[in-house]
């Protein structure tokens, strides 16, 4: 039997093919006679299309066609056609429907031709007349028309603020200190290194096999069969490889819309990749307006608390994310104000965004911490510990688990938190005035429903499958650990497949939920399975164990055999022979108990501890190292494990001092649709970067008892930086993202 | 978002392919040059020519639909990459010259440190590589309203807007812009790290004319400020092409600083840009030079503040007097302010980083 693989810092199974550049991606599946299509995207925000002159575009040689509001295929009539599994309350936002123009860069036509070449030339003259209207897109403008948001299916999963508790206005007036700050969050894309492409293959009956750049191959695959009124068993989504997608794949895109609408018009296969500039044109972190109000005791107690947040939505949709709760779940404070609405606006709906919520909200209440600590003369990290909540007082429920106090106490000792000098200003290193800051972390740690099939293949060999993405975050390889410890095997004899609407069901992969809500459904399968290979089993001659229970068996790397007497076996040949040669299958649902998961507040815990150095003269700000200790259950595979949690920490300094999607109401227009000046961190930006894992042991969230690692790398890094500013330079910047001028 | 396509048609050098027969393009002609005469005199017969070297800023610019020319003239065949020492103890860089090679060249580093440092703090290696001498300073403005098609924009569409200002930066988006010489039509600033430290040095930049001549123009003659006729950026006549850069002997080697202050740490154009020079007899000023990047239409030369240090000492209160006397005329636009006094801090940091020879 092998060792246990879960727990094992195993390489990515599958990145030799990435490094090598012999993964497929959906971009680059090829058959002869494809075709390309090109978007054509609005250039204005509001108005109507009064015509278009498709008719000389079509004359240039290549052309095959030009797809309109005025030739499109009939569609469905209904919003919850156009629904999907991460959409939230509205109307979904319905491609070349009619010709309204919603928001700037709508995509208006598709041009295909014989090469993307002739398209995108042809989709450069198609000439179209607009009739422009009056607009806004201008979130800071606009906060009086701030409303409650809609209440939806979304909403289950992204619950909106809870009710205020004891008197919040009373107990801050009353309050020894008080801190009151407002803080701005801006515009974020996703940017993923892959941009979005999707390659239908028409074949022969009109049956569909669309390769989709995207988060849910069963959710592409319930669009396209609902808006174009498909059945199911003819089109299958396939998402093998994804270049990053950090949430703009979890609803489908328009050039899944595209692609498959021509693909059925020309009844030929159709390819449509959008360009940088159009992944500007589809989602977005939303822009936040954030208030913190904190009254607390002198000796440390926060009393009261207010953290409420305006952020802006599309005018057909009310997209939300959780940016305040967190506030609460966090700090057990006995009066509470949290408050959380909406702006529509003439922009395509935000979407959610690596951490949506938290990365917003996180660093309004933990900068808002820092500054109550500096004002009560407490170490930020003791003013942690003095509000550490040992129960949620927000909903009254216990945690499933929660080793908050570890990760502050082990990421305070690794990191040399005690070194720090309190006064702000107060530690140099040549000429650079140095800071150190910390802040708290948590994301929920969620399961949703997942299926999975396992099953001993005519080989005998173990394959397992699910139709979720790996967005290249090791859904792959960790799912093999999974199913490879479920039968004693090593991850080599053990194949997962996934990627594939026609596999087993599955999510969309989000949330930080997927190893706990697939890898659930992959134990089950496999424990499904060993039980059907073992029924089999003990009806064979030999291999007497009518009464024998799963306990007195082993699962070995070609046979079951008697944990007693090991030359008493049953190899998978035979079983395989003894079924006519075929696989043997077990296709299993794993269904959290909601009863049992309601009783606790489930989250993943995370603290971040950063050093600045910050020029005095320049004002240019440097992060020299910085350290985040996760309480996130059990660790999987440590290696990927603290990738996601590295990554993740150089988006949050990303966050918090570089990018920016950067906005001129006049135009209703992004201005920076591109890498040269939509400025992510280069390698020189980047310094010392450590994670570490704090033991956790979870029975509650999942059979794994593990929570997921997606987010929580993120939320806490940005706030960090800004306290660590803070510290560094005695000046507070509440703005994200912080520009070194802003210290000048 | 709409694009253009080309491809590139090989011909022999000098011949002439027509390439109007290419339906899913807009056409261009494509014209290899032989030697300067010949590419001087084929700009000069066509005003929508442009020459193509490096191409890094060039063919970006025609993928973005921003530059359209109807003909390319490719220089690549011309011998003008050569590094030569100047009887008069200056150094010439040619024209076609790679940026990799300039920077890295012995007697640069040895005698022209400056721009060594300035050359390297700009674009990415694998953009030095390709990117020309003389390409580098005909770079056009990274404006976002310049770029985008869309936009209001007097140097892409000189003409087009009568009446308003027509400069989509003026009263939008300018944390980037000039504070410097800027004009109602203009606000874009010059985005070459080279060229500021090339001001510095007084260099000449020399000109093969459509008539077979040479003529020399001095670096602080040849780009010019927006005023009604932003499109035109340099005081080169058509069909002129930069042939070298000479390099002034000098004896700024030992003192001299290229900083460049930016919102990343690497692969972002300056903020705020100084490159300062000086030729010190103890702590006596002899001579200076700053000039300034990320602040106007075209190298800035602190002329103030260098007129103030001539003959003075090199003391902390001096470099800041110095700058706070060029930065006094500034006239910042909204989202800019901050480069009026990272502008200052700039000038005294490079300054005090000369002195000390580079050395923090």
């Amino acid at each position: 039997m092998s060792k246990a693989q879960i727990g094992q810092p195993i390489s990515r199974l599958e990145g030799h093919l990435k490094v090598t550049g012999s993964a497929k991606y959906s971009g680059e599946f090829n058959l002869e006679g494809l075709l390309y299509g090109y978007v054509v995207n609005s250039t204005i925000v509001r108005g109507k299309i009064l015509s278009i002159d498709s008719a000389s575009v079509k004359k240039i040689p290549g052309v095959i066609d030009v797809f309109t509001h005025e030739n499109r295929p009939s569609l469905a009539w209904f919003d919850m056609q156009y629904s999907d599994m991460d959409a939230p309350p509205g109307s979904p936002f319905r491609p070349l429907y009619d010709n309204e123009i919603k928001y700037y860069a709508q995509p208006v036509a598709l041009v295909v031709a014989e090469t993307f070449e002739t398209a995108r030339y042809a989709a450069s003259l198609l000439k179209i007349d607009y009739e422009a209207e009056e607009f806004d897109s201008d979130l800071k403008k606009n906060t009086a028309r701030a409303r409650d948001p809609k209440v939806g299916l979304a909403t289950m999963l992204k619950p909106l603020p809870p009710k205020p508790k004891g008197d919040f206005e009373n107990a801050y007036g009353e309050a020894d200190a008080q801190v009151s700050s407002a803080y701005w969050h801006g515009t974020e894309h996703h940017n993923p290194m892959e941009m979005h492409a999707t390659t239908t293959f028409y074949e022969k009956g009109g049956k569909l096999t669309i390769f989709d750049k995207t988060q849910g191959t069963i959710n592409s695959q319930l669009y396209a069969c609902n808006v174009f009124g498909l059945s199911f068993s003819d089109v299958r989504v396939i998402a093998p490889y994804i270049g990053g997608a950090f949430g703009s794949g979890l609803r489908p895109q328009y050039q899944l819309f595209m692609s498959v609408m021509a693909a059925i018009e020309l009844k030929r296969s159709v390819r449509v990749t959008l360009d940088r500039e159009q992944m500007y044109s589809f989602g977005h972190r939303p822009p936040t307006l954030q208030r913190v109000r904190l009254g607390a005791t002198k000796d440390g107690k926060v009393t009261a608390l207010n953290h409420a947040a305006i952020a802006e939505t599309s005018q057909f949709e009310d997209y939300t994310e959780v940016v305040v709760n967190w506030s609460h779940i966090l700090y057990p404070v006995e009066n509470t104000l949290l408050e959380y609405q909406l702006v529509p606006l003439d922009v395509y709906s935000p979407l959610d965004m690596r951490a949506p919520g938290g990365s917003t909200g996180l660093p309004a209440i933990e900068s808002a911490m820092d500054e109550m600590a500096y004002k009560l003369g407490i170490d930020p990290l003791e003013l942690r510990l003095i509000n550490y909540s040992e129960r949620d007082m927000a909903e009254d429920k216990p945690f499933s688990s929660k080793e908050l106090r570890e990760c502050y106490k082990q990421g305070a000792e690794k990191f040399g938190w005690a070194e720090r000098k309190p006064e702000p200003r107060s530690m140099k290193r040549g000429t650079k005035l140095v800071g150190y800051g910390m802040a708290t972390g948590i994301w929920d740690a969620m399961t949703v429903p997942s299926r999975a099939e396992a099953m001993l293949d005519k080989d005998g060999k173990l394959r397992v499958n699910s139709a979720t993405s790996d967005i290249g975050t090791g859904t792959l390889t960790v799912m093999t650990q999974i199913a490879a410890d479920e039968f004693g095997l090593s991850v080599d004899d053990v194949t997962f497949e996934y990627g594939d609407s026609d596999m087993a069901f599955a999510p969309i992969e989000g949330g930080s939920f997927t190893v706990s809500s697939v890898g659930s459904a992959v134990v089950k399968a496999c424990k499904s399975l060993r039980e059907k290979l073992l029924k089999r089993a003990s009806r064979m001659e030999n291999f007497s164990l009518s009464d024998q229970g799963m306990s007195q068996v082993r699962f070995e790397k070609d046979r079951i055999v008697l944990s007693e007497s090991p030359l008493v076996a049953v190899s998978y040949f035979d079983l395989i022979a003894d079924n006519n040669g075929k696989a043997i299958k077990a296709d299993t649902t794993s269904v959290p108990n909601p009863l049992r998961l309601k009783k606790y507040t489930r989250a993943a815990h995370s603290a971040a501890f950063v050093e600045v150095e910050v020029d005095e003269q320049l004002g240019v700000i440097n992060v020299t190292r910085a350290l985040t200790a996760v309480a996130g259950g059990k660790i999987i595979n440590p290696k990927t494990a603290k990738s996601q949690i590295v990554g993740a920490m150089i988006w949050g300094i990303s966050k918090a001092l570089r990018e920016e999607t950067i906005s001129d109401h006049r135009f209703g227009k992004y201005m920076n649709p591109n890498l040269a000046e939509y400025h992510l961190p280069v390698h020189a930006d980047i310094h010392e970067l450590d994670a570490i894992f704090v033991e956790e042991h979870d029975d509650i969230v999942n059979p794994l008892g593990a929570k997921g690692l997606g987010e929580i790398g993120i939320v806490g890094m940005a706030p960090a930086i800004a306290n660590a500013i803070y510290h560094a330079t005695g000046k507070r910047i509440n703005h994200l993202p912080i520009h070194f001028d802003d210290l000048l | 978002m709409a694009d253009i396509i080309f491809t590139i048609y090989y011909s022999e050098p000098g011949q002439d392919i027509d390439l109007s027969v290419t339906e899913n393009m807009k056409p261009f002609k494509y014209t290899r040059a032989t030697d300067a005469a010949s590419a001087t005199r084929i700009a000069a017969e066509n005003p929508n020519a442009k020459f193509l070297a490096g191409g890094t800023n060039l063919i970006d610019l025609m993928k973005e639909d921003v530059e359209r020319p109807d003909e390319l003239i490719d220089l690549t065949n011309l011998t003008l990459s050569q590094i030569k020492a100047l009887p008069s103890g200056g150094l010439s860089l040619g024209a076609l010259g790679r940026n990799t090679d300039a920077a890295n060249h012995p007697l640069v580093r040895q005698n022209y440190p400056l721009l060594t440092q300035a050359i390297l703090a700009g674009a990415s290696g694998q953009i030095r590589n390709m990117a020309t001498n003389g390409g580098n300073m005909l770079q056009r403005t990274r404006c976002p309203y310049f770029y985008e098609v869309s936009m209001p924009c007097n140097k892409r569409e000189p003409g087009r807007y009568e009446g308003a200002s027509g400069c989509g930066a003026r009263e939008g988006v300018n944390r980037n812009h000039a504070i410097f010489g800027w004009s109602e039509k203009c606000v874009a600033v010059y985005p070459s790290d080279m060229a500021i430290a090339l001001s510095a040095l007084d260099a000449i930049i020399k000109v093969s004319t459509p008539d077979g001549r040479e003529r020399d123009i001095s670096f602080a003659d040849f780009h010019r400020l927006p005023g009604d006729t932003p499109e035109k950026e340099t005081n080169l006549e058509t069909g002129e092409l930069i042939v070298a850069i000479e390099l002034p002997k000098s004896n700024f080697a030992k003192h001299s600083y290229y900083l460049k202050v930016r919102d990343r740490a690497s692969y972002a154009f300056a903020l705020v840009s100084v490159g300062a020079a000086l030729e010190l007899e103890g702590s006596r000023i002899k001579q200076v030079r700053i000039a300034m990047g990320g602040v106007a239409h075209k190298p800035w030369r602190a002329r103030k503040a260098e007129d103030y240090l001539i003959g003075k000492e090199t003391s902390a209160e001096n470099f800041q007097l110095a700058a706070a006397a060029e930065m006094a005329e500034a006239r910042p636009l909204e989202h800019n302010r901050f480069k009026v006094e990272l502008g200052k801090r700039s000038i005294v940091h490079a300054l005090e980083m000369a002195v000390r020879g580079g050395k923090s």
